[in-house]
C-alpha cells in the first residue's frame, strides 16, 4: 500500500473525529501521532525497489522513502515536544495536527514527484498548509502578520516556479522529469531559462539568499511550536526537491545551474553567518542561523556530484535533529505562564538549569560545527565533496563563515554560562520536550563514534 | 599486544568524568575531587607504564591500534614514537596538578571544573596519540570547547573578551587546516600518516598545504604576530586553565609541525625556513622586550612564553639533531617551568587577589618557603645550567649556530634579555622592602601546594642534571625524522 493512500484517508477520518467530537485536541493530537508512526511503518515494511505509478507522474524509491521517513519522524519530535507548549498558548485547536498532516501529504508528494504538475500539486498543497499555520494565532497581531508576509511573498514565488515549469513544458514538450532531462541541453536556452525561473522558486522554500526575507519575520512572528516545524519539516522537503531537479532532469545543464548555486550558497553561508550577530531574539537568531545552514547544505548540492547529493542529504538529516534540540530548549523556558524567546532570559541558566544549559551548549557548539560533534561532520562530508570537485574557493569561504558563525553561537553560550543568572524558570514538568532534548544531544555527542552511519543509509539513494 | 592501550589512556578521564557528574555532594565536592584525582594519577601511571615499554631503538609507530571508522574512508589510527610519549607524560603529569591545584583557588562549581580538565585531558592525549589526520583535527578542536568554559566561566574579570579571542583565533587558524587535510586526502587517496609519509606529496601542493597547516599551528603556538590571543587568555584564565594553556595547549603545536609539516611536506619546510627563522627571532626578541615592561605577573610569563616558543620553532626548523631534540627538550621543559610559575602566581593571588608585581615586594621576609621555589622556577625560565631550561635553549642555539650565524646570534641576545625580565620579575615581587601591609600577613604555602611545587622543582632540576632518559628516548625518532627528511630533499 502507498503511504499516501493511508495518509489521506486517515487525514479525513480523523478530521470527522474532530468536527463531531467536542474538546476533540487531544483526540486528534494523539491520533495523529499514531498515523505519523504508522505511517513510517508502512515505509519501512515496503520494498526500496523503484516503482512507478500514473503514467511515470509518481516514483517511489529510496530516496524519497528516505526523505519521507526524515519528513515523519521529524514531525512527530517537533509535535509531540510542542504539545504542552500547544496547550499553554490556547492553540489547542483540533485543526492544528490536522494541518500539519496535510502539509506532510504535501511534501510527500513532492518527494515522490516524477512529473511538474504533481510536484506543483504537491509543493501548494504544502504551501497553503504552511500559510495557515503562519497564521494560526490569529488573534495575536504578529502571527498574522507574520502569515500574511509568508502567504504574499510565497504566492509570488510559486507564480515564478509556475512560469518556469509552462515554459519547461514549452521548451521540451514533456512534463515529465526524465523526458524533461533527455530534451535539455545547453542549446536550448529558453529551457535554461525556465531553470532559472524554478530554482528561484525553490530557493524561496528552502530560504536561500537572496530570497530569504520572510524568513526572520515569519520564524519570530509564529508561535514557537509551528516556528519549530517551518525551520525543520519544510526545510527537508524542499531540499529534497532541489536535489531531485538537479539531478534529474537538470542533470545535462549542470554548468548552467552549478554558477547560480553556487552563488546562492555562499551568499546565505554569508548573510548568515553577518545578519545573525546582533539578533536579540532567539527564535531570529535561528532564522538566520538556519539560512547559513541551507547555505552549507547547498554547497554539496553545488558540486553536481552524486558524493555532492549524498553531503547535502547528510547535512540536513544532521541540521534536522540540532534544530529539534535547539527548539525544544524553548519550550521549556516558562516564567509566569510566558515562555521567553529572547536570548537576554537565557542569562546564567546554567547556575540554575544546569541541564538545559549543558544541553543548549551541546547543540550550539554542534550547529557551530565544533567537533567532535554532531554538526561537525555534517559540514566535513558536505566540504570534502566540495573539495573533491576542486571548489576551493567555496570550501575557504564556507569554513570562514563557519568561524564567523562560530561567534554569535559563543555569544548564546556567554550569556547562558559567563553571565550573572536573573530569572529563575518554572519548573515544568514537560517531559516530551526533555525527551526530544535528550535524544538530540545524545545522537550529537555519540555521533563520532559510528560517523558513517547516516552515510551507509543514504549512499543506495542516488544511483547514477 | 591485542589490548587498546592507547585507547584506554585516552577515554580514561573521560569515563572517569561521567562518574563525577554521577557523584552527588552537597556540602563540599571531597568525592569529584578525589574520583578526578585517582583517574588522573591512573592515567600518568599508565602513561608512565607505555613509556617504560616503548622501544627506544626503533622510529616505528608502536602500540598501533587501528579500526574502521569512517566506511572505505577514515580509519581511526593510533600509535606513539619516541617524540609523542613524552608529550603524552607531560599531559598526564600536568594534569593531577593541576587538579591539585584548583583545589586552592576554584570556590565556584567545582565540580564541572573538574570535569572540563578531564575532558580537556582526553582531547590532549588523543591529539599526541593520532596518527590519522582528521582524527588528530578532531582532537586539536574539540579541545577549544572545554578550553573555552575554562576561561570564561572561572576566570577573570576580562573572561568573556579573552574566551572569545582564544576561541575565534585558533578556530580561524585550524578551519584552512581542515582544507588542506581534505585536499591531501584527494591527492594521496588516504589521510593515514603513516601511508602519506610513503606516498610523496607533489611539489606544487606542498607550499599552499605547508602554509595552511602553518596558520593552524602559527597561531596556537602562538608565534608572532599572531600571539595576541595568550596574553589575554593567560591573564585572565584560572590558575589550573593558565597552567594547561602554558604546558600542554602550546605543545600541540611544536608537536604538530614535526609530526605533519616536516615529514610530510618537506620541501616546503625547507622553503619557508628563513620565514621561521625571522619569525621565531622577531618573537624572541620582541616578546622578551615586551615581557620587560608588564606589570602583571601572569602577563609576564604569557609573553616569556611566547619568547621560549620562538626558540622551540628555531630548534625545529634547524634539523638539526641539536636543534630538533632541543626543541622537544624546550618544550617539555617549558611545560615544567611555565606551569610552576603559574601556580607560583596562583599562590599568592589566592591570598592577596592581586597579579600585579607591585602588589608584592619583600616576600622573601615573610614566606620563605615559597620564595624559595619562586627563584628556583625563575633561575630555570632564565635559563640557569643545571635546570631544564639551560638544556633545551643551549641545543636550540647549538643547532641553529650550524644553518645560520646571524639567527644564533640574534637569539642568544634573547637569551640575555629573558635573565633580564626573569630577575627583575623576582627582584620586584621576592626581594625588596614590602611597602603593602597586606604582604606582611601572607601565609606561606600550604601542604598541597608544596606538594605541587616541589615535584616541578625536583624534576625540573632532575632533567637539568640527567636529560638521558629523555634524549635516549627521543633519539631514534628524530634521527630518522632527520632523515627521510634529507632523503626527501635529495631526490627533488
Amino acid at each position: 500500500m502507498f503511504p499516501e493512500v493511508f495518509l489521506s484517508l486517515s487525514i479525513f477520518s480523523i478530521l470527522m473525529i474532530g468536527v463531531f467530537i467536542k474538546k476533540s485536541f487531544n483526540i486528534v493530537f494523539n491520533l495523529t501521532s499514531l498515523i505519523i508512526i504508522v505511517t513510517i511503518l508502512i515505509i519501512l515494511s515496503s520494498s526500496s525497489d523503484e516503482e512507478k505509478i500514473f503514467l511515470d507522474s509518481f516514483i517511489r524509491d529510496g530516496f524519497s522513502n528516505y526523505f519521507k521517513i526524515l519528513i515523519l519522524l521529524s514531525s512527530l519530535f517537533v509535535l509531540n515536544s510542542s504539545k504542552r507548549f500547544i496547550i499553554d498558548s490556547k492553540l489547542d485547536k483540533f485543526e492544528y495536527p490536522i494541518i500539519i498532516l496535510l502539509s506532510i501529504l504535501g511534501m510527500f508528494f513532492m518527494v515522490s514527484a516524477n512529473d511538474l504538475i504533481l510536484f506543483y500539486l504537491g509543493l501548494e498543497l504544502q504551501s497553503l498548509s504552511l500559510y495557515i499555520l503562519a497564521s494560526i494565532d490569529r488573534d495575536n497581531l504578529r502571527s498574522t502578520e507574520s502569515g500574511i508576509k509568508y502567504f504574499v511573498l510565497s504566492a509570488l514565488s510559486s507564480g515564478l516556479l509556475l512560469y518556469g515549469c509552462s515554459l519547461l513544458y514549452g521548451f521540451t514538450g514533456t512534463t515529465n522529469f526524465e523526458l524533461i532531462a533527455g530534451q535539455l541541453n545547453k542549446e536550448n536556452t529558453g529551457a535554461v531559462f525556465a531553470m532559472v525561473f524554478i530554482l528561484v522558486g525553490l530557493a524561496f522554500k528552502v530560504s536561500a539568499v537572496p530570497f530569504h526575507m520572510w524568513t526572520p519575520d515569519v520564524y519570530e512572528g509564529a508561535p514557537t511550536s509551528i516556528t519549530s516545524y517551518f525551520a525543520v519539516v519544510p526545510k527537508v522537503a524542499g531540499l529534497a526537491l532541489l536535489i531531485k531537479f538537479m539531478y534529474v532532469p537538470f542533470s545535462n545543464i549542470l554548468l548552467e545551474w552549478q554558477t547560480i548555486i553556487i552563488f546562492i550558497s555562499i551568499a546565505s553561508m554569508i548573510l548568515g553567518a553577518v545578519a545573525a550577530m546582533t539578533q536579540k531574539n532567539f527564535k531570529r537568531l535561528l532564522a538566520y542561523s538556519s539560512i547559513g545552514h541551507i547555505g552549507y547544505a547547498l554547497a554539496g548540492v553545488a558540486t553536481g556530484a552524486i558524493s555532492g547529493y549524498q553531503s547535502t542529504t547528510v547535512y540536513i538529516s544532521i541540521y534536522v535533529i540540532m534544530n529539534i534540540g535547539a527548539f525544544s530548549c524553548l519550550y521549556l523556558l516558562k516564567k509566569d505562564g510566558q515562555y521567553k524567546e529572547n536570548i537576554s532570559d537565557l542569562s546564567g541558566i546554567s547556575k540554575k538549569h544546569p541541564l538545559i544549559a549543558i544541553s543548549l551548549l551541546i547543540i550550539l557548539f554542534s550547529l557551530a560545527g565544533v567537533p567532535p560533534l554532531g554538526g561537525f561532520f555534517a559540514k566535513f562530508y558536505v566540504f570534502v565533496a566540495v573539495l573533491e570537485k576542486q571548489m576551493y574557493a567555496l570550501a575557504i569561504i564556507g569554513l570562514l563563515t563557519t568561524v564567523m558563525s562560530a561567534f554569535y553561537y559563543l555569544k548564546i553560550i556567554k550569556t547562558i554560562y559567563f553571565d550573572d543568572s536573573l530569572i529563575t524558570f518554572e519548573a515544568t514538568k514537560n517531559r516530551t520536550a526533555q525527551a526530544s532534548i535528550f535524544a538530540s544531544c545524545t545522537i550529537l555527542i555519540t555521533f563520532f563514534l559510528y560517523p558513517s552511519v547516516l552515510n551507509n543509509l543514504v549512499k543506495s539513494l542516488f544511483v547514477s | 599486544m591485542n589490548f587498546p592501550i592507547l585507547s584506554t589512556l585516552i577515554f580514561l578521564p573521560l569515563i572517569s568524568s561521567f562518574f563525577i557528574l554521577l557523584s552527588k555532594d552537597k556540602t563540599n565536592n571531597n568525592s569529584s575531587i578525589y574520583i578526578s584525582l585517582f583517574s588522573s594519577i591512573a592515567t600518568f601511571f599508565l602513561s608512565l607504564f607505555l613509556w617504560y615499554n616503548l622501544d627506544v631503538n626503533t622510529s616505528e609507530f608502536q602500540f598501533v591500534e587501528e579500526k574502521s571508522w569512517i566506511n572505505n574512508f577514515i580509519k581511526f589510527k593510533l600509535g606513539i614514537d619516541g617524540i609523542s610519549i613524552l608529550f603524552i607524560v607531560l599531559t598526564t603529569f600536568i594534569t593531577p596538578i593541576c587538579i591539585i591545584s584548583c583545589v586552592n583557588s576554584v570556590k565556584v562549581r567545582v565540580k564541572e571544573f573538574l570535569i572540563a580538565i578531564l575532558i580537556l585531558e582526553t582531547f590532549m592525549i588523543g591529539v599526541f596519540c593520532s596518527l590519522d589526520l582528521v582524527i588528530f583535527y578532531l582532537f586539536f578542536e574539540a579541545g577549544l570547547i572545554p578550553m573555552f568554559l575554562i576561561i570564561g566561566v572561572w576566570g577573570g574579570p576580562r573572561r568573556v573578551y579573552s574566551a572569545f579571542k582564544f576561541f575565534l583565533f585558533t578556530l580561524l587558524g585550524s578551519v584552512l587546516m581542515l582544507v588542506a587535510i581534505i585536499v591531501i586526502y584527494w591527492l594521496t587517496g588516504t589521510t593515514d600518516i603513516t601511508q602519506i609519509y610513503q606516498i610523496k606529496i607533489p611539489k606544487e601542493y606542498q607550499n599552499i598545504l605547508w602554509l595552511a597547516f602553518f596558520s593552524s599551528f602559527a597561531v596556537k603556538m602562538p608565534m608572532w604576530p599572531v600571539h595576541t590571543w595568550l596574553p589575554d587568555a593567560h591573564v585572565e584564565a584560572p590558575t589550573a586553565g593558565s597552567v594547561i594553556l602554558a604546558a600542554i595547549l602550546l605543545k600541540m603545536a611544536g608537536y604538530g609541525f614535526l609530526r605533519f609539516s616536516i615529514p610530510m611536506f618537506p620541501v616546503a619546510s625547507e622553503y619557508f625556513t628563513p620565514l621561521i627563522y625571522i619569525l621565531s627571532i622577531i618573537a624572541i626578541i620582541y616578546t622578551s622586550l615586551v615581557a620587560l615592561m608588564q606589570d602583571d605577573m601572569k602577563k609576564l610569563i604569557a609573553y616569556s612564553s611566547v619568547a621560549h616558543m620562538g626558540y622551540v620553532t628555531l630548534g625545529i626548523f634547524t634539523f638539526t639533531k641539536q636543534g630538533i631534540e632541543g626543541s622537544v627538550y624546550q618544550m617539555i621543559s617549558h611545560g615544567l617551568i611555565s606551569a610552576a610559575l603559574f601556580l607560583c602566581v596562583g599562590v599568592v593571588y589566592d591570598r592577596l587577589h592581586s597579579r600585579m608585581i607591585n602588589t608584592y615586594g619583600g616576600l622573601v621576609n615573610y614566606i620563605p618557603k615559597y620564595s624559595f621555589l619562586f627563584l628556583i622556577f625563575a633561575l630555570a625560565a632564565l635559563g640557569l645550567p643545571g635546570t631544564s631550561g639551560f638544556l633545551g635553549e643551549f641545543l636550540v642555539l647549538t643547532g641553529t649556530f650550524q644553518k645560520s650565524y646571524l639567527a644564533a646570534m640574534l637569539a642568544t641576545f634573547g637569551v640575555v634579555l629573558g635573565a633580564a625580565y626573569m630577575l627583575w620579575l623576582t627582584k620586584r615581587v621576592i626581594f625588596g622592602v614590602a611597602h603593602n601591609s597586606e604582604v606582611k600577613k601572607i601565609n606561606d604555602v600550604n601542604r598541597s601546594e608544596v606538594l605541587m611545587l616541589v615535584t616541578l622543582a625536583f624534576l625540573i632540576l632532575f632533567f637539568g642534571f640527567y636529560p638521558l632518559p629523555l634524549m635516549e628516548t627521543l633519539s631514534t625518532s628524530v634521527n630518522s625524522l632527520i632523515y627521510n627528511y634529507e632523503i626527501a630533499l635529495k631526490s627533488n
